[in-house]
């Protein structure tokens, strides 16, 4: 006996939505889940009308959902939005560059500017070099903070109001997890909100996750179904990352309860911190003069590390050598050998 | 790399192992018997001296328990209770150098009907336990779950707190009540304080199990469908028997046994369940909830490890009772999955458990603070945790018709609801309508909702068909406690004093709504504007709905 779309009850259900458990034909879910999306968008108000928005494409699904979701909805409920593509190049052979192929096929497709920013330029490094020198341990903090400077460098470049990623509901939650497994309650407090605070400040776009709400497995669902093209592998380097953990178990617990992606959601927002708990205050870096809540970014301490081949000088507490480092003395022995110490 | 904090790792020189045939760390003379966290190597009286040190230290440092005070332990026959009750035994008897200074009673909960164990088992059980207990000489309560049936509406009533104590009336206290012991002494009362003593010993037993009692408890847990729903349920029902015990009996405060481990996994697992707003209260040293009684759990520092350590070498008993979790999978309800998590990240990351429990120190409660004009309505019935959602991340406060108080618009809690009502067709393709609105009615204002008929059910498609008048029970809960109660087949076969609490409940905030001059909530009254102009771009039928 086959079963009718609980939405419109007319015409045969198709899949079930993993977020609910209803059962929709293609149309009906099509619909659920872009109206979710604009519901997000316009509740939290993250756009206004005539902005500059660059959508952050790496060329997989979420980001490829991303783009057409905001296309459509921009026609459909006429935001009057600028849209254009901004895509990030680390270097690492065999993953990077096929999803970059899937990025221009987009562009094309959607027909919407692209422009690709690469660590090669902005740094003068790429993962692949970044790996030989660190291992496969850290690497993934040297990618994720150089990407985030890369995105907003590029963004400055192309003269973007807002920055747009695809950030889905169980990226979310694995982030509240890790954040409590790792004690970082400064993140903890922020990393639920669905965009940043920001604008003004040189260097500094405002960044949104419009698909925050939305199921990994949905966004999966309505690509196949709307037939769009986008890369689908891991990257190479990923196995050994600590998010990992929190991944494996989110999965779990989506399959005892389907709704506790939402939960843990919703329990993160909801969080809230003592007073009097330290918190980082945010300046900018005296180098680059990128956004710090130190002396020197981030990616500023990583890159003199990965300069002066002392791989593991942005990984672990440094502050004290911050001052040093500015003034470009040399570090003692002691401190060089503690440094050079690889891990694989 | 798993920790924020983490400093550098030392040059790569041969560590040596710590092996136990190594000396005691702290006296540097006896051999180790056994090592705690990483590389900690202890003998026998060091440790014990750590371990009863920590007690003392968490008592002491956060001065709640007062001089004389009554204080119920909460005693499961696990390791951890046993080995509080034994830490208290130690702490109160006469030849310690510091004694504790409170008047213990203890409280054990015979869980039986809920884990399908026959009465053979429960009666073996049971005297094991009165046994322990008899010997500690503490006055004790053995109560049956199955009481959760005759148990008063008073239990869910928010009361406002005791007053005042702080810290400086902690010393006064402690020297009153010196002074005190030291009149009664020279007048000789000794001897009549023993004679007392010995009368509180008498246990105070529960009467017999009724069979209704035993069937409506059977039929309770079954309707709960997932496992999930009924370990949330029991939790929930065991907090209220012990707080109406203690509240019956005069104990004022309520010490539970949960260790730090044990405290890890509740928290991961609340945040899992949606409980992330009461996350302080739930797994911090005190728990004023409750008002008049307070709950604190000293044994929060220890990890199980050195627990299970100490009672192997220092003999203390305990027992293993099956619980609901006994002999499932791994993945069977979310508490086992996160406990099954936790224990094996322990393994490859040590420092796991202390991070989690650092990170609950640093949390708090985003409660309405408890004043006397404090609306029952803001309270969850069944937890007693704050139900609005917390305001001002988006400044768009949304009046939800279903929950019947403010949310926050761009919120999780809301966006499950939008796609509930999606894939149910009622916010179907037809209704592009100003998206402010949850209501299909395209009005705005609240109230009109509630007066066209009875909460939007003659509306057709704004609920799933809610019969105006018996109370609803969800609209009366915070978040998880509605997944759970949404895991009900039939929310009839919660206990009385539920039911007639939701009811008292909900007719009084009826009474509320219709008379729409009085603010019913204290949210409503400061947010009571709903946005109109929410959005700078319009959709195109803006201008149709209003």
């Amino acid at each position: 006996m086959p079963v009718q779309c609980s939405s419109c009850a007319c015409s045969r259900a198709v899949l079930k939505r993993p977020k609910t458990g209803h059962s929709l034909c293609k149309g009906c879910f099509f619909w659920a889940f872009e109206e979710e999306t604009h519901r997000t968008i316009t509740s939290a108000r993250l756009f206004d009308r005539g902005e500059t928005v660059a959508i952050g494409a790496s060329g997989g699904k979420d980001s490829t959902v991303l783009a057409y979701v905001l296309k459509v909805l921009n026609e459909r409920y006429d935001y009057g939005l600028n849209l254009l593509l901004l895509s990030v190049d680390e270097g690492i052979t065999g993953y990077r560059d096929h999803s970059l192929e899937a990025v221009k096929t987009n562009q094309q497709q959607y027909d919407l500017p692209l422009k690709i920013v690469s660590y090669e330029e902005l740094y003068g490094w790429t993962m692949d070099a970044i790996v030989k020198q660190v291992g496969v341990k850290n690497n993934c903090t040297f990618c994720g903070v150089f990407r985030r400077q890369a995105l907003d460098r590029g963004a400055v470049m192309l003269n973007v109001d807002k920055i747009c990623t695809g950030h889905n509901a169980d990226d979310v939650a694995e982030t509240v997890l890790m954040n409590v497994l790792r004690g970082d309650v400064a993140r903890l407090n922020r990393c639920t909100a669905v965009s940043t605070a920001g604008g003004g400040s040189d260097g500094v776009v405002p960044r949104c996750k419009p698909l925050k709400y939305a199921y990994e497995k949905e966004i999966v669902l309505y690509a196949y179904f709307k037939k769009l093209h986008y890369f689908s592998t891991e990257c190479v380097y990923s196995p050994n990352a600590y998010r990992g953990h929190a991944r494996t178990f989110l999965k779990d617990l989506e399959a005892v309860r389907p709704s506790a992606i939402a939960d843990v959601i919703h329990s993160g927002e909801n969080l809230s911190l003592k007073e009097g708990v330290k918190m980082p205050v945010q300046g900018t870096c005296s180098r680059c003069g990128y956004i710090s809540s130190q002396a020197l970014c981030k990616s500023c301490v990583l890159l003199e590390g990965l300069n002066r081949g002392l791989p593991k000088l942005g990984i672990g507490k440094h502050h004290r050598l911050h001052g040093r480092i500015l003034a470009r003395q040399p570090l003692t022995p002691v401190e060089e050998e503690k440094m050079k110490t690889l891990e694989f | 790399m798993c920790q924020v904090e983490e400093e550098y790792s030392g040059p790569l020189e041969k560590t040596s192992l710590p092996t136990v045939s190594k000396k005691c760390m702290k006296c540097k003379e006896s051999t180790a018997v056994l090592i705690i966290r990483v590389g900690d190597a202890f003998c026998r009286d060091c440790f014990r001296e750590y371990f009863v040190h920590k007690f003392r230290a968490m008592l002491g440092k956060n001065r709640v328990i007062f001089p004389g005070e009554k204080v119920l332990l909460a005693v499961s026959g696990g390791p951890a209770s046993s080995s509080m009750l034994t830490q208290v035994q130690e702490g109160l008897s006469r030849d310690a150098p510091k004694k504790l200074r409170f008047a213990p009673g203890i409280i054990y909960i015979d869980e039986g009907g809920a884990c399908d164990q026959n009465a053979e088992e429960r009666e073996k059980t049971l005297s094991q336990m009165e046994a322990i207990f008899r010997k500690t000489g503490f006055p004790y309560h053995i109560v049956s779950l199955e009481q959760v049936f005759s148990l008063p509406n008073s239990v869910l009533e928010p009361v406002s707190c005791g007053p005042e104590r702080p810290g400086s009336s902690y010393k006064a206290a402690v020297d009153q009540y010196l002074q005190q012991k030291e009149v009664n002494q020279r007048q000789g009362q000794l001897a009549t304080e023993e004679a007392q003593d010995a009368v509180a010993h008498l246990s105070v037993q529960a009467s017999q199990v009724s069979p209704e009692h035993k069937q409506a408890l059977e039929k309770l847990f079954s309707s709960l469908k997932t496992l999930t729903a009924r370990q949330d349920m029991l939790q929930t029902l065991r907090q209220h028997l012990i707080l109406h015990t203690a509240r019956l009996n005069g104990y004022s405060k309520v010490m539970m046994g949960d260790s730090c481990t044990r405290l890890a996994i509740r928290l991961l697992s609340n945040i899992s369940l949606g409980r992330g707003a009461s996350l302080a209260v739930d797994t911090g040293f005190s728990d004023p909830r409750y008002g008049d009684v307070v709950i604190v759990r000293p044994m929060r520092d220890y990890s199980s490890k050195e627990i299970a350590f100490y009672n192997r070498l220092f003999g203390v008993r305990s027992l293993f009772i099956s619980g609901l979790g006994t002999k499932t999978s791994n993945k069977a309800s979310i508490q086992q999955l996160t406990e099954s998590f936790v224990i094996k990240l322990q393994a490859d990351f040590p420092s796991t458990v202390s991070t989690i429990y650092r990170t609950s120190e640093k949390l708090h409660t985003a409660c309405p603070p408890q004043t006397s004009g404090a609306v029952a309505a803001d309270k969850c019935l069944l937890c007693l945790c704050a139900v609005c959602n917390k305001a001002g991340k988006s400044q768009h406060q949304h009046y939800h018709f279903y929950y019947k108080h403010f949310v926050d618009a761009a919120s999780a809690s809301h966006a499950s609801l939008i796609s509930e009502r999606l894939s149910r067709g009622e916010l179907g393709m037809e209704a592009k309508i100003d998206p402010a609105s949850c209501c299909p009615s395209g009005t705005l204002d609240p109230f009109s909702c509630q007066r066209e008929g009875q909460g939007c059910g003659e509306g057709g498609s704004c609920t799933a068909a809610r019969a105006p008048a018996p109370a609803d029970l969800k609209s009366l809960l915070c978040y998880s406690c509605r997944l759970t109660v949404e895991d009900m087949a039939a929310e009839d076969t919660l206990p009385p004093y539920i039911t007639s609490e939701a009811e008292k409940r909900w007719n009084s905030m009826s009474r509320l709504r219709a008379n729409p001059a009085a603010p019913f909530t204290r949210a409503e009254s400061q947010n009571n504007r709903i946005d109109t102009e929410a959005h700078t771009w319009a959709p195109r039928c803006r201008d149709k709905g209003r």
